[in-house]
């Protein structure tokens, strides 16, 4: 196994991110670094589901539900209990995990499009739930003025602030997703990572060699609810301002559109999706409706043509390079 | 009591609606094996054929309906042709997905073409009756009257016609179907028409009463896969009864239970239900 | 004895699948379970490893009750199994077939993961030579870094077989091993099996290979319409009355 540094599994990875740390500096646009923010967002949001279903292979809907549980909970303890950023986020990673495991033990007892259904229809319950509890949530009214992460204090009296510093927001953003990507990376070469694939293989043979399906299923469903927590949580500071809208059932289909067009069960998939859709949902925006039948045409287009997403359609260009030599 | 028996009517009316959408969609599962999420758009279109047709074209509201049954069994084969039928051998998640991208094109469509004001039926059958302290409109009555009829036209269409029967045969076992000859890909094709055409027929029927706009199939969808679920996915009687209770439950949980959360009664009996018997009510291990 | 049922009993609404069965098996035997189809066969194995819960009676390994216990917690205990459709891991290599049987002999979890603990990487070690070994023992060598949907039938059955041993089990359930394999590739399947008696393991099949089971078993048990009609050695069981008449039919018995 080649494992000098200069091997392209490390390359390639490596190249990328030196680009993602440089590319705020390279433009004062900021559009540009909105877009980048946003896409640290999904690309953790992307990250989380694709843990679940691309590897664990559960398909699960409720993955909106539990980035506005996170959101939410961010939100709410620092406006209402006027807790800290730094505290508030970790609480509303292990509310979103707690949920998720609420929501899956009954949940993971079914199996295929049951528990599809099933999940979509938690995500609407929960959806609902945030609307209508005025009380708690402010419902339609809407969460406004969540204060952005608090500064930090460094050494030499110097502080990093976050408010209205953009580029010090993606530094942020962009480590938190880095730290995603590594946790998921760790856990899918783990042992734990091929129970993953066992059971979505197999899950009958997988029980037959020692494994227990459900408590794998359990395992990658509140990982995966933890980080699409975590995504929720860093979007409630940043942009602000929430409604009930996202935990809507639309957001988990827009992240699930951003997994399987970038590579369902491949590490860089979800970032390629999670960077690239909303820039075209963005760019086409203008066009409204014209905009989603475009973006629905896409989406056939790609299932039925190219599955694998982005990511196959690459691994097969590269082995036909390959061959060819 | 006034109020119950107002509710219990209004729930057999809702229902019978359910049941039609119910039917279609539990159909095309039990033969194509997939759950077809577009079903509630092109109840959407159902309901605009029909309200296109009554108003722009002065046709009557009954033929109307049939002609819109017609136009969506065409829509809905060729549907299968040209995204379900690439996708029979991919995994399920895929035609999924390829469904979600047919709702925001449908849905988008209808939005673009017809703009997003909700569309108000021409007074049709708007004659009251009461009865039994319960104020009725004529309409409703004809509702279910033409739910129940079109229910037992399916059957009849099932037991006593060649394709019906080639349907029932591939339901039953598509292996087997296959190997006495009968062109599974066709019926998957008949099969989408025909579960389209009962959601257009509901559409068209419920649009008089409920408004047509074009968001209007969202929340059916959902709850026609509660449905089946609950009544097992790929049984007639099952969508059928399951279409009635859902209507009766909404009806009357809404008046008597908070109506804040009454939207999501269906979803919380579906993971109820789940939660104790995962492979649903009637379902067996699938 | 290392495995025995009691009375086990199976009923799926009217039908009763598996009627009062008991048996066992001793350590280092091969017990063969014949019958003509519909005799229930497949539902013992399901009932053993976990799949149904009996309706009635009671299952030991090495004496302790393993009755009601889920398909993961019998692989556990130690009794591994083979299906009768073939079952493999489509889409990983032979190689990772093997390894992954192995999973269960090794304990790292979710925290073994984040923190990449030397236990961790011992015990992938531990898999990987077990499946270097399963794979010289079944002659899987060259189809090595194959896809295991890719390989032939054939193959794949030995490939099934090997991730039921990479569990390390003590009993081995084999489910018409020889199932849609031609004749010549029947012996080469009775070697394998063979060898892993030889290496300690006990094995019980259901066959309805009639020849083969003869040739190989220690004991054979005979189950028509759910309950057992016949036990014993082969010979004997060839001979007996009840046997012949519910293979081929009343008529036949009296003819020896």
């Amino acid at each position: 196994m080649n494992t000098s540094p200069l091997r392209p599994g490390f390359l390639i990875p490596a190249a990328i991110i030196l680009m993602a740390v440089v590319a705020p500096l390279l433009s004062e646009n900021r559009y540009l670094h909105h877009l980048m923010i946003m896409a640290c967002v999904w690309g953790i949001a992307a990250t989380a589901l694709n843990l679940v279903m691309g590897y664990a292979g559960q398909v699960n809907l409720a993955h909106g539900a539990f980035f506005g549980i996170g959101a939410y909970t961010s939100g709410l303890l620092m406006l209402k209990l006027g807790i800290g950023f730094w505290i508030a986020l970790p609480l509303a990673c292990l509310t979103a995990a707690l949920f998720g495991l609420l929501i899956g033990m009954p949940s993971l007892r079914t199996k295929g499009a049951y528990f599809a259904i099933g999940t979509l229809c938690f995500n609407v319950i929960v959806t609902v739930i945030i609307d209508r509890w005025e009380n708690l949530t402010e419902g339609q009214r809407g969460l406004l003025g969540i204060p952005p992460p608090s500064a930090i204090p460094l050494p030499y009296g110097l502080t990093v602030r976050f408010d209205n510093n953009m580029v010090a927001t993606y530094y942020l953003f962009l480590i938190m997703l880095l730290l995603t990507l590594f946790v998921t990376r760790r856990i899918v070469i783990s042992l734990m990572g091929k129970d993953f694939r066992a059971v979505k293989g197999n899950e009958e043979l997988a029980a037959s060699i020692g494994i227990n399906p459900f408590r794998t299923k359990l395992i990658a469903f509140v990982t995966s609810t933890f980080f699409a927590g975590l995504a929720g949580g860093l979007y409630a500071s940043y942009i602000g301002f929430l409604s009930p809208d996202i935990s809507d059932f639309h957001v988990t289909f827009e992240v699930l559109i951003q997994v399987m067009f970038g590579g369902i069960g491949t590490m860089a998939g979800p970032i390629i999706g999670a960077t690239i859709l909303p820039v075209i949902s963005e760019t086409l925006h203008a066009l409204a409706a014209y905009r989603m039948v475009a973006y629905g045409i896409m989406l056939i287009a790609v299932i039925i043509f190219l599955p694998t997403g982005i990511m196959g359609g690459l691994k097969i260009v590269w082995t036909k390079c390959i061959t060819r030599k | 009591m006034d109020l119950f028996l107002q509710q219990v009517i209004n729930g057999i009316m809702v229902g019978s609606v359910y049941s039609l959408v119910a039917l279609g969609l539990t159909i095309i599962y039990g033969i194509l094996g997939v759950p077809n999420f577009a079903h509630g758009s092109l109840y959407m279109l159902g309901a605009y054929f029909s309200f296109l047709l009554v108003t722009a074209g002065g046709v009557n509201y009954w033929l109307a309906i049939i002609i819109s049954m017609a136009a969506l069994t065409v829509i809905g084969m060729v549907i299968e042709r040209i995204v379900f039928r690439p996708l029979v051998n991919a995994p399920h998640l895929n035609s999924f997905i390829a469904a979600i991208g047919l709702i925001y094109v449908i849905d988008n469509v209808a939005l673009i073409v017809w703009g997003p004001d909700f569309k108000r039926f021409p007074p049709l059958y708007d004659q009251l009756y009461h009865f039994l302290g319960v104020t009725i409109t004529l309409h409703r009555i004809i509702i279910v009257i033409t739910a129940v009829v079109l229910i037992v036209l399916l059957e009849l269409f099932i037991k006593k016609t060649t394709i019906g029967s080639a349907i029932e045969a591939t339901a039953q076992d598509r292996v087997g179907a296959r190997l006495s000859g009968i062109n599974v890909t066709r019926v998957d094709m008949w099969t989408l028409g025909l579960g389209t055409s009962l959601a257009a027929a509901a559409g068209a029927l419920i649009g008089p009463i409920l408004l047509v706009y074009p968001a209007m199939g969202g929340a059916v969808t959902l709850k026609a896969f509660v449905i089946i679920i609950l009544g097992g996915m790929g049984s007639i009687p099952g969508a059928i009864l399951g279409g009635f209770i859902l209507g009766l439950i909404e009806s009357i949980g809404g008046a008597y239970l908070t109506t804040n959360y009454h939207e999501v009664l269906a979803f919380g009996l579906l993971v109820t239900v789940l939660a104790i018997k995962p492979t649903g009510l009637f379902g067996k291990a699938h | 004895m290392l495995f025995q049922t009691m009375g086990l009993t199976k009923s799926f609404g009217g039908l009763t699948a598996v009627n009062d069965l008991s048996f066992g098996i001793e350590e280092g035997q091969i017990v063969s379970v014949i019958g003509p189809n519909g005799a229930g066969k497949s539902t013992v194995f399901n009932l053993v490893t976990g799949v149904h819960r009996p309706t009635a009676g009671r299952i030991e390994l090495m004496g302790r009750s393993i009755t009601g216990l889920k398909p993961y917690q019998v692989a556990r205990q130690g009794i591994a199994r083979t299906f009768q459709s073939t079952t493999v891991f489509g889409q990983d290599t032979v190689f990772e077939n093997l390894a992954i049987g192995h999973r269960l002999r090794t304990d790292s979890g979710l925290f073994g993961a984040l923190l990449v603990s030397g236990r961790e990487r011992g015990d992938r070690k531990k898999s990987m030579a077990k499946a270097e070994e399963l794979l010289s023992f079944l002659d899987l060598e060259h189809y090595r870094d194959e896809a295991a949907g890719n390989i032939p039938q054939e193959a794949q059955k030995r490939l099934s077989v090997g991730i039921a041993l990479a569990t390390e089990p003590k009993l081995l359930l084999l489910d018409e091993p020889t199932g849609g394999v031609n004749l010549e590739e029947d012996d080469s399947l009775i070697r394998i099996i063979q060898k892993i008696k030889a290496s300690g393991v006990t094995i019980c099949l259901i066959e309805h290979k009639m020849k083969m089971v003869m040739g190989i078993s220690d004991r054979v048990v005979v189950l028509s319409y759910g309950s057992k009609i016949a036990e014993g050695d082969p010979q004997s069981v060839s001979r007996n009355e009840n046997v012949i008449e519910a293979y081929l039919g009343p008529g036949y018995a009296a003819k020896d």
